[in-house]
């Protein structure tokens, strides 16, 4: 993982310096809240329905044991002893005090995490692929230029006022782990013609409102003209996105408006203009960043070894390993998804003393690492294979051996009106709900991969135009109602989910997806034909006339 | 529910002035006297466009106490106990509709 | 309102001056994007230094061939969260290699002081007088930052670059 040296740390220290005065000048009266909430939202700090909301940011998604700790800390010392990871590879805390805040920031500091461009019109937290650097159908490792854009674009002189908020996903694997196309510039590492590397660069995703998929501007950007390239999107979108409407000033909608054709010649010409000053890339920096990050020392250790085999024995460790293991690139290790959905419970919220449990599991068996991904999930990217029946005792014994990794109750879910002020109806305990009605592990395997997104209001924070099944929260004369969508995906072959009809209140919606789910069960052409193949395949109609004809 | 701050004002009931606390963000409600108080039983309970705009214009004009005051339905309920009138209000003023409990469900 | 140029407080020189004004002998004038515009070949010879005003929704590339008799250009802020201004300080100060005045106005707060400075900004007009007497603390609260900009202060990774052989025997 990248370690921060003395530069990195003593700007973030300045950081806190700068926001603990800001908040003395808004505790003073001396800033307005017009004047405050900008600077604090720069700093991760929103204020919720009953309490501030603190977002850290995890920079692609990696996070050392240290820092989780310092995170377990937070989470006991300054809120109710939880924190809640988001589907952007941050971590939210619900009950913050502006207070406190001082102090927080200071204690974050120290173990290097910060709440900085987490919100506000700047470039966010650059999302990437959980399983960076580990996985097997990967190019090169994208985090480290995650590290590099993020540097480059943290307290930047020109892009820290832009239109609207804007957000970087980036991955270096074939399979898309990352949403990448959700983003307001999507990057898939590639390899050029004599084999450089570079980017394919797509621009304009997003969901909210109007929601859009990234597309392609440049096949190939080699990965020097990286820096310059994004500095001339974001300067053609500083420049003429629009400023007088909120819903309007995405940079989604600057491209639909010119078209994307067009949008890509204005970005060219910008490039073009600047290549004389722009920044480059060399390959000095890359190396520089590059020998920052600290790779595992794998031991070197063979597959299948006898521990791993004698623990096929048990049931529910076969269970287990079959839902939540993933091959790892190096021979011996294996990928650990730690699931964050138990039935029941809120999506994404981890306890201080999972956070303390799963940083000494990093520690023992994982080179004392861990991730997050957008499906606010964690994983523990390189656990040696012998040590798996182990490390499986260990997080069954604090609630963390789930084995619903992608089954119909890892339920994204945004935190609606339960704790959002923007909501329009609750998207928590519709989650618990479903999740009770498909409890049944056999069930859900019997189901098999399906992806249920739940947003609380048209912001989409949980996703939910890009789920297998798509839940949003309206609101009709006071109540809550919900829109069902279907055929959403997130991956490579990113799709918008389709209305399937008129909204339904909320005690309705469990009923809804059972009877969704059962049409689907009907008319699967084999066990093996997952949800959103069915749906592909036989379109929303049937499932249409399932959910109404009874309605 | 759209947020309040963004509706017109508009009063056709009972309504409480309410904010954020500044410094902690806790759920605060105008009293008779100017001040705020976390106890909703304790707040100025007002039925008229003219007062509330008052209330309002005197909350923002303070600065350091409250953050975005907005005005709140609210119902006597069968005891005659004043009770938030919407969805959004009681969860503002009771926390989550859930358990926050945080144990980790049997597996 | 305040005004500080090259990070000292000063008197504004320059005197504001209506599209149907006559312009002041002998004094610093700003004149607006119009007028110098419609002007420009007569200005250039006038022996007091010309400003301009230049709006956000024009394009600055409008400014590029009279740039040499430029003495000062204010951008505006129209409200500290409408970044505009801050692509056109740097198109300036980078594309066109403008070197005079480049002025802050409208919105401009303390918070954003050392953004609009390592934009390029040279002078300010603050709109609020307490600001003013922060101005120091504000720019200088980074040391180092990450990329490289206009006001050329250090940047991280050229201080990482690992030390020469002499600085480690030293
Ligand atoms: C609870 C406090 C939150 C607030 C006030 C909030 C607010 C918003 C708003 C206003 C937008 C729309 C912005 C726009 O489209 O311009 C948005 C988008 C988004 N939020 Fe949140 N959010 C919150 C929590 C979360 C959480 C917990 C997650 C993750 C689970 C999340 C993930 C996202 C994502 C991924 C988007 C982008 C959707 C898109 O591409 O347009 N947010 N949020
Ligand atoms: S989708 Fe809406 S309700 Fe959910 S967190 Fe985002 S803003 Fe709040």
């Amino acid at each position: 993982m990248y370690v921060y040296d003395e530069f990195d740390q003593t700007l973030l220290n300045e950081r806190v310096a700068e926001f603990s005065d800001q908040i003395k000048r808004r505790l003073s009266g001396e800033l307005s809240e017009e004047e405050f909430r900008p600077l604090r939202l720069m700093n991760g700090t929103y204020l919720q329905l009953h309490a501030y909301m603190l977002r850290i940011s995890i920079p692609y998604g990696t996070l050392s044991s240290k820092k989780l700790r310092m995170l377990a800390h937070i989470a006991r010392r300054y809120d109710r002893g939880y924190g809640h990871f988001t589907t952007r590879q941050n971590l939210q805390f619900h009950w913050i005090k502006l207070e406190d805040l001082p102090n927080a920031m200071a204690d974050l500091a120290s173990a290097g995490l910060h709440g900085i461009q987490t919100s506000g019109n700047c470039v966010r937290n650059i999302s990437t692929d959980q399983w960076a650097g580990v996985a097997r159908d990967e190019i090169a490792d994208p985090r480290i230029y995650a590290e590099i854009l993020r540097q480059h674009l943290t307290l930047h002189p020109e892009f820290s006022f832009l239109p609207r908020k804007f957000k970087i996903g980036i991955t270096g694997a074939a399979h898309d782990r990352a949403a990448v196309k959700m983003h307001d510039i999507g990057l898939w590492l590639r390899r050029g013609p004599n084999g450089e590397l570079g980017f394919e660069v797509a621009v304009g995703g997003g969901l909210g409102r109007t929601p859009y998929l990234a597309e392609t501007i440049r096949g190939f950007c080699p990965s020097r003209d990286l820096l310059g390239y994004v500095e001339a999107i974001l300067r053609v979108y500083n420049r003429y996105g629009r400023r007088d409407n909120i819903w309007k000033a995405r940079i989604k909608i600057l491209v639909h408006d010119l078209g994307v054709a067009k949008f890509r010649d204005e970005v060219e010409a910008e490039f073009e203009a600047s290549k004389d000053y722009a920044p480059v890339l060399d390959e000095r920096l890359v190396a520089e960043i590059t020998r920052r990050f600290h790779y595992p020392n794998f031991e070197n250790v063979e597959d299948n070894p006898p521990e791993l085999q004698a623990a096929f024995h048990d049931a529910r460790f076969r269970t287990w390993y079959f839902n939540a293991v993933a091959p790892h690139r190096v021979p011996g290790h294996a990928i650990v998804t730690i699931s964050l959905k138990p039935v029941g419970l809120t999506p994404g919220d981890c306890t201080a003393d999972q956070m303390e449990a799963l940083a000494d599991f990093a520690d023992q068996y994982g080179y004392g690492e861990i991730r997050n991904g957008h499906e606010q999930n964690l994983c523990l990217p390189s656990v040696r294979q012998r040590d798996l029946p182990a490390l499986w005792r260990k997080l069954d014994a604090v609630g963390l051996a789930l084995s619903n990794v992608n089954l119909i109750t890892d339920i994204i879910a945004c935190p609606g009106l339960d704790y959002c002020s923007l909501a329009n109806a609750r998207a928590i305990p519709v989650a618990m709900e479903i999740s009770k009605r498909f409890a049944d592990p056999d069930l859900q395997r019997n189901i098999g991969r399906l992806h249920i997104n739940i947003s609380g209001c048209i912001n989409a924070c949980g996703h939910h135009h890009i789920g297998h099944i798509g839940i949003l929260g309206v609101e009709k004369q006071g109540q809550e109602f919900y829109q069902i969508t279907l055929g959403g995906k997130a991956d490579e072959n990113a799709k918008l989910g389709t209305l399937i009809g008129p909204s339904v209140p909320f005690d309705k919606v469990a009923d809804v997806i059972e009877d969704v789910v059962a049409a689907y069960i009907e008319l699967r052409e084999r066990p093996e034909e997952i949800f959103i193949d069915t749906v592909r395949r036989v379109g929303i109609q049937p499932f249409k006339e399932r959910v109404y004809a009874v309605r | 529910m759209t947020s309040p701050l963004d509706q017109k004002l508009r009063i056709d009931g009972l309504v409480v002035i309410t904010a954020n606390r500044l410094r902690d963000g806790a759920v605060i409600y105008r009293t008779a006297g100017g001040g705020w108080t976390t106890d909703l039983a304790g707040a100025l309970v007002l039925d008229a466009v003219a007062p509330v705009k008052a209330e309002l214009a005197q909350a923002a004009g303070e600065g350091t106490l409250a953050v975005g005051a907005y005005a709140a339905p609210v119902v006597h309920d069968a005891n005659g106990r004043l009770v938030p009138g919407n969805l959004r209000e009681i969860i503002r003023s009771s926390g989550p509709t859930f358990d926050l409990r945080r144990v980790p469900a049997e597996t | 309102m305040r005004f500080v140029k090259d990070g000292r407080a000063a008197e504004d020189p320059y005197r504001r001056v209506a599209d149907d004004a006559s312009l002041p002998d002998g004094v610093p004038v700003l004149l607006t994007g119009e007028r110098f515009l419609a002007d420009a070949a007569a200005l250039a010879s006038r022996a007091a230094p010309v400003g301009v005003i230049w709006p956000n929704n024009r394009e600055i590339e409008e400014l590029a061939p009279h740039l040499a008799h430029l003495a000062a250009i204010a951008l505006a802020f129209p409200t500290f969260r409408d970044g505009r201004a801050y692509s056109q300080a740097r198109l300036l100060r980078e594309r066109y290699h403008y070197r005079g005045e480049l002025r802050a106005t409208g919105q401009v707060l303390r918070d954003q002081f050392l953004f609009m400075l390592r934009a390029g900004f040279t002078a300010f007009e603050i709109a609020k007088d307490g600001d003013a007497d922060h101005f120091a603390d504000a720019v200088h609260r980074y040391t180092r930052f990450y990329q490289p900009s206009a006001d050329r202060r250090p940047v991280i990774a050229a201080v990482r670059q690992p030390p020469t052989p002499q600085r480690k025997s030293a």
